[in-house]
């Protein structure tokens, strides 16, 4: 028994070692010959996701660890996302991480090291497991936010995530701890067949810490304040991990704590109407300070809190087609976003600026950074033939069918204003001059991602199928 | 034989992903290599014909069977709620015959073009487009849905507006590639209009299901007034073969089209292409049948109306390519007319003899063109018979072909469309019908007699044409000249090409018959063809007639006929006058009413986010401060919206009882 539990984890154990591998490598290599530490990185979770792949289509599904770990679909969807989204992370910032001096394979074993909290999180049966991972990708992120010692913003934006994060922590410690009081368990399924039916306070007030505790992860307004000021400061691609990995794997316990849960007690009345007007706060947040922002990543970082909104209409839905939704939704928020910013990595680090009016001409300087770019802004905004367009179709497709009508217009005017700010950004690339700016050839990885999340995001927009078995798959493994 | 060829029949999505394999090629990789290019793509066109021709042996031994169950394979395209498309392709003896005569003509244009883009700039750019053409026009013929066939529809389209716009730096290449585009865009909107409507009533864009769902709800929609609904939604569906098959009036664009080179005119505006409508009316004839029966009447008139009004024009057109156009027109409109009547396999079977003759000369056009250094009028050629025997004897066989003179190909079509027409009450048609083979014959003969039988000029020093161009003539000519027999009773062409879904449901093989060979109605045909030819000869030949004596006579039809009936100036006048009096209208209201509300939402918008934004202040103690408020504020409206005003006690929280 113990052995096929721990053939289970794989991924988790391989990823572990990998993360020790690169320390070690990093530390035995000398100066010069550092370069080693990308390829062994890329190739060593490109292995893993491999593996994952087939778990996901193969693998002999079922909760481990006496039910502290969830082996199914769902968690190897996430570990696949992840997996996909730290592999491009490295590809895209190659050049901007060779410019550092040192610590560069530190900046690896980091980077895996939150994968690995992340796969916990999404896998994670029981709070305590879940806030091991979800500590595990925190702290890991502290340090590769504040990476940039000789950077002021980098290190301000470092402490800033160290003490709003660390308090969002307490109060999400403090609702397990609650619910732990209340029921007696940890354990998700234990703790939904404890809460039963009636609503206490004491339920409300734990309900209400975790979804602050989780809504602080997944940036959702009111609880979103962080992330504009992080997602600036920190390194362009810690930026893009956190805001592509990091997210989702929130999203993966908000939809397992969600579900498993809440849906076990009178919760549904007012704590949907509740979540229904924090995502559309969210949403209409998000894309409102998003139009005024000139910094391409502070830019992307309202952006993705307005995406955090459209994602918890799918949730919200709490049917199998919301999750996959959700799940669909995300992967190709993965492509879209991490297309923008290895752009944004690949020209900041060009350039040393990330305003947006540098972005001048840039279709001129740069054809594939612009078109990339365009691409994935256009997918983020919901254009077809562009995934984003599918994926919001299901989203709020799912949520109309439970009968919240309002929530959708809301998502559909809001794609509108975003469509403004998204384009504010093309037209600067296409039709600014730019006559003193530098062209910026790309090639190399950068290339490589830039091109490939370009056609994925394509690809996907014109034939979804595929990538929406999968999710309705990891979607009924479940909810059952 | 049916089963052994199945798994072939499968593999058919091949044929225009070859032709697409080449245009990534080309395009990403062979561009700077002009020897590549054209092989890549000569290569890849040869292939696809190759398996277009092993479908057609399958689909021809595996007779009825076939014909009663096509075999489809297609994937799942997308599948969200309210939209189920799929994408994938047929076999059945219709779509196998697209395949062969679109394979093969495409395969000899290539072929040709090697010689005629001899020296050209643009040659990558040149084989990429045709490979891109080929790819469309094999997807459009096997297309499973109305949707898919629009997908295709639309890339054919656009592969039209840039081939004829190829030299882009000639103003009236440009001017002709907008006005092709343009006009039939008008068509296409009709098009999709049309299909959405089916999709609204029937769920569906899938050619099986709609035709089992029209057959199996016919008497219901009587009831029901569905059958108005239908003859709407074939009108509009018609509205886009009008506009692709250049029946009047949308038929403006075709002559310009001519500006393209000539392989193109060839394949996309005689043979291939401009065929779509038609093909597109033979695939959903069921729907035409379930309409009012105007609306097939309406297809026979239209047709009929643009075969002799294009066969008019042609009379008094000196641009070779122009008079070859018209006729294309006027053939289209036979073709449209024999749908009409209600004989799909003769309209088929001359679509398909049609496609052989008139690519045959409008390559044989191109050979002329190309000998004498671009010249176009038939006034500046004369005696090319001589001088370029091949190119002449491979045009003459064209000419006896769309004359309808025994035994070329022409022949056996036509007389089966005019014996339809007869045979199923439409004896006006059959008349117009018969007038225009005269008219044909007549200006086919005229062309041919001035340009390849006239004195020769001095300044022309012709010379023939390099084999790459003339082995496609040959090759074409052979099938202007046999490709007629497979009408013959034990070749049947009826028995294999005709639509999967016949008349309410049941598939019988007797419907849809062979007309038989009228051999009275037949002499009479070719009498007149016969008539028109020797008019010809007498009037520039022996000159016994004068032709400049014939137009003084008549100077207004003359003139009339000289400037295409004016339908071009009545279509400039009506776009200065009305369109853009409207226009005005619509602008005035766009600028002011529209673009202020709009204007008025996006300032509200921004004054909102100003304020929102101010809300980010950079401090850290605003931010927690900001989070831990929230968390109070979420509690407060939680606890108020449950009704839970006790857990605002806290001696009831520390409780903690239920």
């Amino acid at each position: 028994m113990v052995s096929t539990d721990f053939l289970a984890i794989t991924p988790e154990i391989a990823v572990a070692v990998l993360a020790l591998l690169l320390v070690a490598v990093a530390l035995l290599l000398p100066q010069g010959a550092r370069k080693g530490l990308v390829p062994l990185n890329v190739f060593g979770l490109l292995g893993i996701l491999a593996y994952t792949v087939y778990d996901f289509f193969f693998g002999k599904m079922g909760p481990v660890f006496r039910g502290m770990y969830y082996h199914d679909q769902f968690a190897d969807f996430f570990k696949i996302l992840f997996l996909t989204a730290a592999i491009l992370v490295i590809l895209s910032s190659r050049e901007y991480i060779g410019k550092w001096p040192a610590y560069r394979g530190n900046f690896y074993a980091l980077l895996t090291a939150a994968i690995l909290g992340m796969m916990i999180m999404a896998s994670s049966a029981d709070l305590l497991t879940f806030y091991v991972g979800l500590e595990l990708m925190t702290i890991t992120f502290y340090i590769l936010v504040g990476y940039l010692p000789h950077d002021g913003r980098s290190s301000e934006a470092g402490i800033k995530y160290l003490v709003l994060g660390a308090s969002s922590s307490a109060i999400l410690l403090y609702g397990i701890s609650f619910i732990y009081g209340l029921t007696g368990s940890t354990q998700l399924s234990g703790i939904g067949a404890q809460l039963g039916s009636s609503l206490t306070p004491p339920i409300i007030l734990a309900t209400v810490f975790l979804l602050a505790g989780l809504g602080f992860k997944i940036s959702l307004v009111p609880f979103h304040m962080w992330a504009p000021d992080i997602y600036e400061g920190a390194p362009t691609p810690v930026t893009a991990f956190l805001a592509v990995a990091s997210k989702a794997a929130a999203f993966a316990a908000v939809i397992r704590i969600y579900l498993v849960t809440l849906e076990h007690q009178s919760f549904v009345q007012t704590g949907v109407a509740l979540l229904l007007i924090l995502a559309a706060l969210t949403m209409i947040v998000g894309n409102l300070v998003a139009i005024p922002q000139k910094n391409i990543k502070r830019l992307l970082a309202f952006s993705s809190i307005a995406q955090a909104g459209y994602l918890m209409v799918g949730v919200i839905a709490e049917s199998v087609a919301g999750v996959k939704g959700v799940l669909f939704y995300a992967m190709i928020y993965v492509f879209a976003n991490m297309g923008a910013f290895a752009v944004a990595t690949y020209v900041g680090q060009a350039q040393g600026s990330d305003e947006i009016r540098d972005y001048a001409g840039l279709a001129r300087r740069s054809p594939l950074a612009a078109a990339v770019m365009t691409a994935s802004v256009l997918s983020l905004a919901g254009i077809p033939p562009l995934a984003g367009f599918v994926g919001k179709f299901y989203l709020f497709s799912a949520v109309i069918h439970q009968g919240y009508t309002w929530i959708a217009y809301v998502g559909f005017v809001m794609s509108m204003v975003s469509v403004y700010y998204y384009l504010s950004v093309v037209k600067v690339m296409y039709l600014g001059e730019g006559a003193d700016l530098p062209d910026i050839p790309v090639h190399g990885a950068a290339k490589f991602t830039m091109v490939f999340t370009m056609l994925i995001t394509l690809f996907i927009g014109l034939y979804p199928t595929p990538l929406a078995q999968m999710a309705i798959s990891a979607a009924t493994s479940l909810v059952k | 034989m049916f089963t052994e060829m199945h798994s072939l029949y499968e593999w058919a999505w091949v044929i225009p992903a070859l032709p697409f394999l080449s245009f990534l090629l080309i395009a990403f990789v062979t561009k700077r290599s002009k020897g590549l290019s054209a092989a890549v793509s000569i290569l890849a066109i040869l292939c696809a014909f190759g398996l277009a021709i092993a479908i057609a042996v399958g689909v021809i031994g595996s007779g009825s069977e076939i014909v009663k169950h096509p075999v489809i394979t297609s994937i799942n395209w997308l599948d969200i709620s309210g939209l189920k498309l799929n994408f994938g392709t047929v076999v059945d003896p219709l779509s196998t015959m697209m395949l062969f005569v679109v394979g093969l003509v495409a395969s000899m244009v290539q072929i040709y073009s090697v010689g005629y883009m001899h020296g050209d700039r643009g040659w990558s750019r040149y084989f990429a487009y045709q490979s891109l053409f080929a790819m469309s026009m094999l997807g459009l013929v096997i297309a499973t849905n109305l949707l898919e066939l629009f997908i295709f529809w639309e890339l054919v389209g656009l592969c039209s507006y840039l081939l004829i716009g190829f030299w882009y730096h000639k103003v009236s290449a440009r001017e002709a590639a907008k006005k092709a585009f343009m006009t039939t865009r008008v068509g296409d909107f009709g098009l999709l209009l049309g299909i959405l409507f089916l999709y609204g009533k029937y769920g569906t864009l899938d050619f099986v299901h709609l035709a089992a769902l029209m057959n199996g709800t016919a008497q219901g929609f009587a009831l029901a007034g569905g059958v108005g609904y239908i003859t709407l939604t074939a009108f509009l569906l018609f509205v886009g073969p009008i506009g692709k098959s250049g029946q009047f009036p949308l038929h403006v664009w075709l002559p310009d089209a001519m500006e393209g080179p000539t392989p193109v005119s060839a394949l996309i505006h005689a043979a291939t292409m401009v065929v779509a409508g038609v093909f597109l009316v033979a695939r959903i004839y069921f729907i035409f049948q379930h309409a009012a029966p105007g609306a097939l009447e309406f297809v026979a008139g239209l047709g009929a109306f643009t075969a002799i009004f294009a066969a008019t024009i042609a009379i008094a057109q000196d641009d070779i390519k122009r008079i070859l156009a018209y006729s294309t027109l006027s053939q289209l409109g036979y073709m449209m007319f024999a749908l009409g009547v209600g004989s799909l396999t003769a309209s088929m079977f001359h679509l398909m003899t049609h496609a052989f003759f008139k690519a045959l000369m409008f390559l044989g056009a191109g050979s002329v063109i190309h000998a004498l250094h671009e010249k176009q009028n038939i006034w500046d050629m004369g005696g090319l018979w001589k001088k370029m025997p091949i190119t002449g004897t491979t045009f003459a066989i064209g000419v006896l072909a769309i004359s309808g003179i025994p035994p070329f190909a022409g022949f056996w079509s036509k007389d089966e469309i005019l014996s339809a027409a007869l045979q199923n009450g439409h004896p006006i048609i059959y008349a117009v019908g018969l007038f225009t083979a005269f008219l044909t014959a007549f200006y086919m003969g005229r062309l041919f007699f001035v340009a390849f039988m006239g004195p020769e000029k001095k300044e022309n020093h012709p010379h023939e044409s390099p084999y790459w161009m003339t082995v496609p003539l040959i090759v074409l000519a052979f099938f202007s000249t046999v490709g007629g027999l497979v009408a013959l009773p034990y070749h049947n062409f009826a028995y294999y090409v005709r639509n999967y879904v016949s008349v309410n449901g049941v598939v019988s093989l007797e419907a849809f018959a062979h007309e038989g060979m009228a051999w009275g109605l037949a002499g009479i045909s070719v009498l007149f063809g016969l008539a028109g030819l020797v008019l010809a000869y007498m009037t520039y030949v022996t000159e016994t007639i004068k032709a400049e004596a014939v137009a003084a006579r008549f100077p207004g039809v003359y003139k009339l006929l000289k400037n295409k009936y004016y339908i071009d100036e009545i279509y400039l006048w009506l776009i200065h006058n009305i369109m853009d009096g409207v226009g005005k209208v619509l602008y005035w209201f766009d600028i002011h009413i529209i673009d202020g509300v709009i204007n008025g939402l996006a300032l509200v918008t921004r004054g909102g986010a100003g304020g929102l934004r101010r809300v980010h202040t950079g401090q850290l103690q605003t931010y927690a401060l900001v989070f831990f408020l929230a968390v109070v504020v979420v509690f407060l409206a939680y606890t108020m919206g449950t009704g839970q005003v006790s857990a605002l006690n806290p001696l009831a929280m520390l409780g903690g009882v239920k």
